[in-house]
């Protein structure tokens, strides 16, 4: 291979890295602009993985297994919905229990498939993949996922800033009192923003079982819910800088996995904790500036509402 | 059906919840059951009343609560002051780690001071780790929520590294392991015949101590004032700094010795994988036993049972070992959910007046 399609492999297994993280942080960015915080995202990761997995291998079809994928996530957002929304229940020990519920179940679910590979989404749409030049094999492994990935915060930044339903979902997360006066059913926007949310959880998943790996092995999500949380926050909550921040973390992992080739000699074990500790750094270099990230954040993050 | 806010808490209902979420996770868990072709009634024999039969399953039992409730009981502090120390689970593997090394270093010679050593490093491996959560909330503001989860990952990692490389055991056939540590460097046994230590009653311990701390202390009270009035406690010149430190030195200390007793105790030597996700299920534990330290014993209990009746179903029903997650989130699910009656009444029919 020569230097130019070395260079467009390491992008490419970039955007491939990073199109899960972008299409969790995208979902879980319009839930925390309408003011809920879910921090089952891991969780819903999961079951998007492993429901999206069984569904292709059911069906036969990825097509069916992406829809799962995103009902698997959105039934999970159902149940904190029902939680939070519903029986007024803590948003953060909510999210936690979800993401708990969510590691046990995928597991229980997906242990009749643990580590049985399946053709990946880029072989399935392009069955000739393997006999392709490296270039064009290059090009054609962004599967539709990625492609999604990278068109939905320009979606969701038309549909926040430009759309009349963008500025409802806003002022609910600004401040649910004000929208509720103003005659705004909060209960209901807020559900919507935090099934949307779920949904893409649900294909972050199973862009990660279906596409990136593609199997399901038990945990397989491995923390990249919470990366996906800390990526809202390092966005200060406009959905491009996820885009940003996701390819960074696709980077990383993918010099991590690539460190030893280039012949650095660090323990694949260390190497597997730059995605943390990167996560830890930027949350760091976002965090330490009090002052804006409170003008960013949705004034109402967090904050229960309900009505009289 | 509406829901009519109390004018105050429900006590009974602060009682009663966590035993209808039990009994909710076990309904639930027969459903599973069944859903999973097997019988529902043996099952929940096997899951709850079977590993309680004999004399061996109550000392697995205190063997398992042992680490849940030394998690349980730093985590529940912390939230009392709004401070979410999600990351036991490094905290725990660091101080198995520090204790570990030590323990390995020190060698075979030594005397009566090799094993204090050890469980001090054992803490200060949990309370360093937590360390690092508690400057970069105080000093840049980084939420502790995600710095203690992401440590959790990188603890797991280190740990693996370092079985398969500084301290992999020389004889071990490469295997990732570590040697074995010496008699000197473990925990006594409580009794013959039992696997559980003494680090039983480092927990029972932390029980009383726990409810002193948080009832009789001034540091108590200013943990529960920041938590339930951040806004008061800055007024009343209760620093928030010093608490976010407190608690998770606290809890990082604690998870740190149930860390080090796991090794030190029942395992015997470091492993890349050490817990079944205590510090995980000590959430559950925190909440279910109301954040209280009495309740979290019964809850530590309970979640151990959950543990071992997990077991019980692999050998005897053929489950995964994944059942018990599920139960386990099941049962915080409904617990979250049923708190809903501690603030509020549920009217059926009828419209809220005024």
């Amino acid at each position: 291979m020569g230097d130019g399609v070395m260079l467009i492999a390491l992008l490419v297994a970039t955007l491939r890295a990073g199109a899960p993280l972008i299409l969790a942080g995208i979902g879980e960015l319009v839930v925390e602009r309408a003011g809920v915080l879910n921090l089952g995202v891991e969780g819903m990761m999961l079951v998007g993985a492993v429901v999206g997995f069984a569904a292709t291998i059911g069906s036969g079809s990825p097509w069916i297994g992406l829809l799962a994928a995103a009902a698997g996530g959105a039934a999970m957002a159902g149940v904190f919905a029902v939680l939070t929304l519903g029986l007024r229940a803590n948003q953060v020990a909510s999210g936690l229990a979800l993401t708990i519920f969510g590691v046990g179940f995928s597991a229980l679910f997906g242990a009749p498939y643990q580590s049985h590979p399946i053709p990946g989404l880029a072989t399935v749409i392009f069955p000739d993949l393997a006999s392709a030049s490296p270039l064009v094999q290059q090009v054609l492994l962004l599967d539709p996922l990625v492609w999604l990935a990278l068109a939905a915060p320009f979606v969701v930044q038309r549909f926040l800033m430009r759309s009349r339903a963008g500025l409802v979902l806003r002022a609910v997360g600004e401040s649910a009192e004000v929208a509720h006066a103003f005659g705004y059913k909060v209960i209901r926007i807020r559900l919507a923003a935090t099934l949307f949310g779920g949904a893409m959880a649900g294909l972050g998943g199973a862009s990660l079982s279906l596409a990136y790996t593609p199997m399901w092995t038990e945990n397989m999500v491995a923390g990249r819910g919470w990366i996906a949380l800390a990526l809202v926050v390092f966005s200060t909550w406009k959905p491009h800088f996820v885009t940003l921040g996701a390819l960074l973390f696709g980077f990383v992992t993918i010099a991590g996995f690539q460190a030893n080739a280039w012949g650095i000699p660090v323990a694949p074990n260390l190497l597997a904790t730059l995605p943390y500790l990167a996560t830890i750094l930027v949350l760091v270099l976002i965090s330490r500036d009090r002052l804006r990230l409170k003008l960013n954040a949705p004034a109402s993050l967090g904050k229960p509402f309900h009505p009289a | 059906m509406r829901l009519e806010r109390r004018a105050a808490a429900s006590g009974l209902m602060g009682v009663l919840a966590p035993v209808l979420a039990v009994l909710a996770a076990a309904l639930g868990a027969a459903l599973l059951f069944a859903v999973m072709g097997k019988d529902p009634v043996a099952c929940l024999h096997t899951l709850f009343v079977a590993p309680l039969a004999d004399a061996t399953g109550l000392s697995e039992l205190a063997l398992k609560a042992t680490p849940l409730l030394l998690c349980a009981i730093g985590i529940a502090v912390g939230v009392q002051a709004n401070v979410w120390n999600i990351g036991a689970e490094g905290q725990f593997t660091m101080g198995a780690i520090g204790g570990g090394a030590v323990g390995l270093w020190l060698g075979p010679e030594g005397g009566w001071f090799v094993l204090p050593l050890v469980l001090l490093a054992g803490v200060l491996g949990g309370m360093g780790w937590a360390a690092i959560a508690a400057w970069l909330r105080t000093r840049f503001n980084a939420h502790e929520i995600l710095v203690t989860l992401m440590l959790s990952y990188v603890a797991v990692q280190i740990l693996g590294w370092l079985v398969r490389g500084p301290l992999q055991d020389p004889e071990g056939f490469n295997f990732p392991q570590s040697r074995q540590f010496e008699p000197a460097a473990t925990l006594p046994l409580l009794f013959e015949g039992g696997r559980v230590t003494i680090a039983a009653l480092f927990a029972l311990a932390a029980v009383p101590a726990g409810a002193l701390l948080l009832g009789r202390t001034l540091i108590g009270y200013r943990i529960r004032v920041v938590g339930l009035a951040p806004g008061a406690a800055r007024y009343a010149g209760f620093s928030e700094t010093s608490a976010v430190w407190f608690c998770l030195l606290l809890s990082g200390g604690l998870a740190g010795l149930a860390g080090v007793s796991e090794v030190a105790g029942p395992i015997g030597q470091l492993l890349p994988t050490i817990s079944p996700g205590y510090g995980f299920a000590a959430i559950i534990v925190a909440f279910l036993g109301r954040l209280r330290p009495v309740g979290m014993l019964l809850a530590a209990l309970l979640m151990a049972l959950l543990y071992l009746g997990g077991e019980a179903l692999q050998i005897t029903q053929q489950l995964p070992l994944a059942a018990t997650g599920v139960i386990q989130g099941m049962l915080l699910l409904f617990l979250l959910g049923a708190d809903v009656l501690v603030l509020y009444r549920i009217r059926i029919g009828g419209r809220a007046h005024g």
